[in-house]
């Protein structure tokens, strides 16, 4: 007996987390609250997004974990083998051949189908928490509908700056309901999240399980005369030359020298397989790391 | 005890619930789409899909209430030894499994509260057969409409009226079920 159970949670740990995933696609962009467990990873590493893969997985699954877009960064590798030890599922780098995606902060570039699951790991699920400290009034504000001072932050980014200034965990509106944290995804990727997969959300720290079905309206909040931009930086891929993707900006030395890339590592490497090569790029090589 | 009871659980209980719950949930993410749940084997008169439902979800955290034919000795034993979810009233209840006349009236089942609408009941409703043909649905989970056979529209017209609150169903026949959650709209065809 030196095996885990399936997917390392128990059975009735499992059992809970579902029952709160299938109440959460009942009510689409509602935070329901669960008896996050423990996992062998600190808070604020995915313990949320682990536990919704781990009642979500069957064996049958390709798995896949992104961490801002990235396979290969600490928390997605570290992700990744802890599926593949104790689930025994089978894992990819390719956005195209995984079934269960488990992300942090990101929503890949290829358009997901609908046999395709997207879990994100979210860190601070309420979305009024930083205008309003307190769970019982935050809870009152959603049961009442009251979403005023959320408008009243976008609007104080415009007396501000000018613009809404918020560029990540841009607040969307699902079904007309529920105002809702996409987690800190670039609002870039706001747009996506209408889209033909089931998504989950899960916060560990906080407790809260929370779903969007398919086809599920997603509204950013805007103003008429200040609408909703999903921005990006102006420039192109310099390893593939994608002018459609979210880009990182990466320092090169200490000379101010810098080159913008894909966030998303596989749409990159897919692409450059594909032979575009970008202002800084090489020619891919089977070979190259 | 009949030693009947012992039987028809899953044969490995944590592979078997995982399909069963990726089924469920696809189901219930995708109103009016028909799968396949099996790997219970539950005394009669309990579907083997609704079976499988009770063994994916419930346990003794979740008070179940049984009605008509399906409040039965069997049926309460078989959840008993395999779930162990208390057997209760339909008010407390947080599944209730059954037909649909006899779930009725609906209105006594806990639809959720303001602050918490997930605090709600799942109806498991067992029927002669899945249509995919009837009403017409609109809403989260369907990309324009999808059909599904209904026992009646009315019942869900209201309950979708509750939205956020209301009741969430499970339509099951033999190891076949379907969902249709609160946000579903329906009309006649």
């Amino acid at each position: 007996m030196s095996d885990y159970n399936f997917a390392y949670l128990d059975e009735q740990t499992k059992r809970m987390i579902r029952r709160a995933i299938l109440k959460g696609l009942a009510i689409p962009g509602y935070q329901v609250p669960f008896a996050s467990r423990e996992m062998p990873m600190p808070y604020g590493w995915g313990t949320g997004g682990v536990q919704v893969s781990a009642a979500t997985l069957t064996p049958d699954d390709t798995f896949k974990v992104i961490d801002q877009g990235a396979d290969d960064t600490t928390n997605a590798v570290s992700i990744r083998k802890f599926f593949e030890k104790t689930a025994g599922v089978a894992t990819t780098e390719e956005a195209s051949a995984a079934s269960v995606i488990q992300t942090r902060h990101r929503i890949p570039e290829d358009e997901l189908r609908e046999d395709q699951i997207l879990v994100y790991q979210v860190p601070i699920p309420e979305p009024l928490r930083f205008l309003e400290p307190s769970e019982v009034e935050t809870r009152k504000m959603h049961s009442l509908e009251e979403y005023g001072l959320m408008h009243v932050k976008l609007y104080e980014d415009i007396a501000k700056h000018g613009a809404i200034a918020t560029s990540y965990a841009y607040p969307v509106k699902v079904e007309g309901r529920y105002v809702m944290d996409p987690s800190p995804i670039p609002k870039f990727d706001n747009p996506k999240m209408e889209m033909a997969g089931i998504q989950l959300f899960g916060a560990g720290r906080e407790q809260r399980i929370y779903a969007l079905p398919p086809y599920c309206q997603v509204v950013s909040l805007d103003f008429e005369d200040f609408p909703f931009e999903a921005s990006k930086a102006d420039h192109a891929c310099d390893m593939c030359g994608a002018t459609d993707s979210y880009l990182d900006e990466v320092i090169m030395d200490d000379a101010g020298n810098r080159m913008f890339v894909c966030s998303d590592t596989d749409y990159c490497a897919s692409r450059r397989k594909a032979g575009h090569v970008g202002a800084q790029g090489t020619p891919f090589e089977e070979t190259a790391a | 005890m009949d030693a009947d009871v012992l039987k028809g659980g899953f044969a490995d209980a944590p592979i078997e619930a995982a399909h069963a719950f990726r089924a469920a949930m696809t189901a219930i993410a995708r109103p009016g789409k028909i799968e396949t749940l099996k790997g219970a084997v539950p005394p009669a008169p309990m579907s083997v899909a609704a079976g499988t439902l009770v063994l994916t979800l419930c346990d003794p955290d979740t008070p179940v209430f049984l009605v008509g034919e399906w409040d039965c000795q069997p049926v309460r034993d078989w959840i008993a030894f395999h779930v162990g979810a208390p057997i209760v009233g339909a008010a407390e209840a947080m599944f209730a499994i059954g037909d649909w006349a006899g779930l009725a009236p609906h209105t006594q089942f806990a639809i959720g509260t303001p602050e918490y609408p997930d605090r709600s009941a799942t109806l498991i409703v067992e029927c002669d057969a899945l249509k995919a043909d009837g009403a017409v649905l609109r809403g989260p989970g369907i990309k324009d409409t999808a059909s599904m056979g209904l026992p009646e529209v009315d019942a869900f017209q209201m309950n979708a009226m509750l939205f956020p609150l209301g009741l969430d169903f499970f339509f099951t026949s033999g190891d076949q079920v379907s969902a249709l959650p609160r946000t579903t709209k329906v009309e006649a065809a």
